[in-house]
């Protein structure tokens, strides 16, 4: 399988590619890690004209914490993010994340920009940064902005960035006091899609959850917020009720699709159980 | 058509061709440098038969476009014996019967060498995971554990 034929570019900075993707638009496609694109295109699922690669402006290549948030640059390898030393034991639920992603060889190449921008509902860093509540930053021909996670995902392999945007880095809101958060997946194997996978950011005050943001990752056609079982958490007392409470309204509000990885009654009910045990592992750390 | 020279340094010596911008480096290897130990296998960045090594670190070689890896250098099988003798790896295969269809072999050979220069004293549980990435049909991954174990060992004493 022989990707389709296309023109390749190399540019060497941000503003170089933005020139490129004005230049060339919905014909062009960005190229990160490439280990969704690159299979996409064997399938010919994806046949894009241009490829704008961007391996080689490695400034977009960072973990660094910074004024109230941790910064990853777009073209952080997921192994990176493993070894970085700017996460510091602070970042529970991105830790958890990028150990289960795909597996060991891929997140040697795979980059966190590009798990993002490719709003793939199956990828783990949607519902990771859903529950960080972080924000993307994204570069274009008029400049740079910010856009909020919940405010990213728009559709399918859908996103809020224009066609002449590119996404340059993820900004997580560092965690506070008493913070703990947690992702959980079940996939059928290593390298497989999430069967079903709950990512949780919380914060404790004492034994009552003060504040949530809880995300699923491939149980919905859009990656989603869990909002109805973040309600069913935020001030309560944590106990065995209120947990199942968070896992029957996880199950109720997510909207999976039936395939060889399970049915929509089985992948609601493991959706259940993940919640009530990411809630716990969350709950656990953020009491420390 | 887009087409490029690259230079690719691969098992230190430096090749330089004009490709298609769609080349895969898996082809690259095979097909324009005639180096077929580097084998295919899915096709779809599951089984890791194409393991090389690029700058250092492990990668499926069907799923990075040689334009991609220009100026890089990038280690291939035939590169891990030397002057005639077998690496550490090769040589725990062999001793431990890390194979029997052999088709796996040089991508986990690969990915192993990569994983222990993060690793160099691993558990049996971290070589697992390490080689998780890495789908071997024959084995059952036990014998394949026990050749990585044996070059861990051997790689430490011999410093």
């Amino acid at each position: 399988m022989i990707p389709g034929d296309f023109t390749y570019f190399a540019p060497g900075s941000v503003d170089e590619a933005v020139k490129l993707l004005v230049e060339h638009g919905f014909d062009a496609k960005i190229l990160a890690g490439g280990q969704s694109l690159i299979p996409a295109m064997r399938f010919r699922l994806a046949i894009p004209e241009v490829i704008i690669d961007i391996n080689g402006i490695t400034d977009l290549s960072y973990v660094r914490q910074e004024n109230g948030h941790l910064a990853i640059g777009a073209m952080t390898r997921e192994v990176q993010v493993e070894e970085s030393d700017a996460i510091n034991g602070q970042y529970g639920l991105l830790t958890d994340a990028v150990a289960v992603i795909a597996d060991p060889v891929v997140r040697n190449m795979a980059t966190v920009g590009g798990n993002i921008a490719h709003a793939d509902p199956a990828n783990d860093h949607p519902a990771v940064m859903l529950a960080y509540d972080a924000e993307v930053v994204a570069v274009g021909p008029n400049g740079t902005r910010t856009i909020a996670i919940d405010d990213f995902f728009t559709g399918l392999f859908e996103s809020a960035l224009e066609e002449n945007e590119i996404l340059t880095e993820i900004r997580i809101p560092t965690p506070g006091a008493n913070s703990g958060g947690a992702y959980q997946k079940i996939e059928r194997k290593v390298g497989d899609y999430a069967i079903s996978a709950v990512a949780v950011q919380l914060t404790m005050d004492g034994d009552t959850c003060s504040a949530a943001r809880i995300a699923l990752t491939n149980v919905s056609a859009v990656p989603m917020r869990a909002t109805d079982a973040e309600a069913a958490l935020i001030g309560k007392t944590i106990s065995d009720d209120v947990l199942e409470a968070a896992g029957q309204a996880a199950a109720a509000e997510c909207d999976p699709s039936p395939d060889l990885r399970g049915s929509i009654d089985y992948k609601r009910d493991l959706t259940r159980v993940l919640t009530k045990r990411t809630i716990r592992m969350a709950v656990d750390r953020a009491k420390g | 058509m887009s087409k490029h020279t690259v230079t690719i340094t691969v098992n230190g010596e430096a090749h330089t061709r004009e490709i298609d911008s769609r080349t895969l480096l898996v082809h690259f290897i095979r097909e324009d440098l005639s180096l077929t130990g580097t084998h295919i296998g899915c096709d779809t960045t599951s089984c890791g038969a194409c393991t090389v090594i690029m700058e250092g670190r492990s990668v499926k070689s069907c799923t990075v476009f040689a334009v991609t890896a220009d100026g890089k250098e990038v280690e291939t099988i035939e590169g891990m014996a030397q002057n005639g003798n077998l690496h550490p790896l090769q040589e725990g295969f062999w001793e431990k019967h890390g194979l029997q269809c052999g088709y796996c072999t040089p991508g986990m050979i690969m990915n192993a060498k990569y994983f222990l220069s993060k690793n160099p004293n691993p558990t049996e549980e971290e070589i697992r995971w390490g080689i998780s990435g890495n789908l071997c049909r024959c084995t059952g991954y036990n014998k394949i554990v026990e050749a990585i174990q044996y070059a861990a060992e051997k790689l430490q004493e011999e410093g």
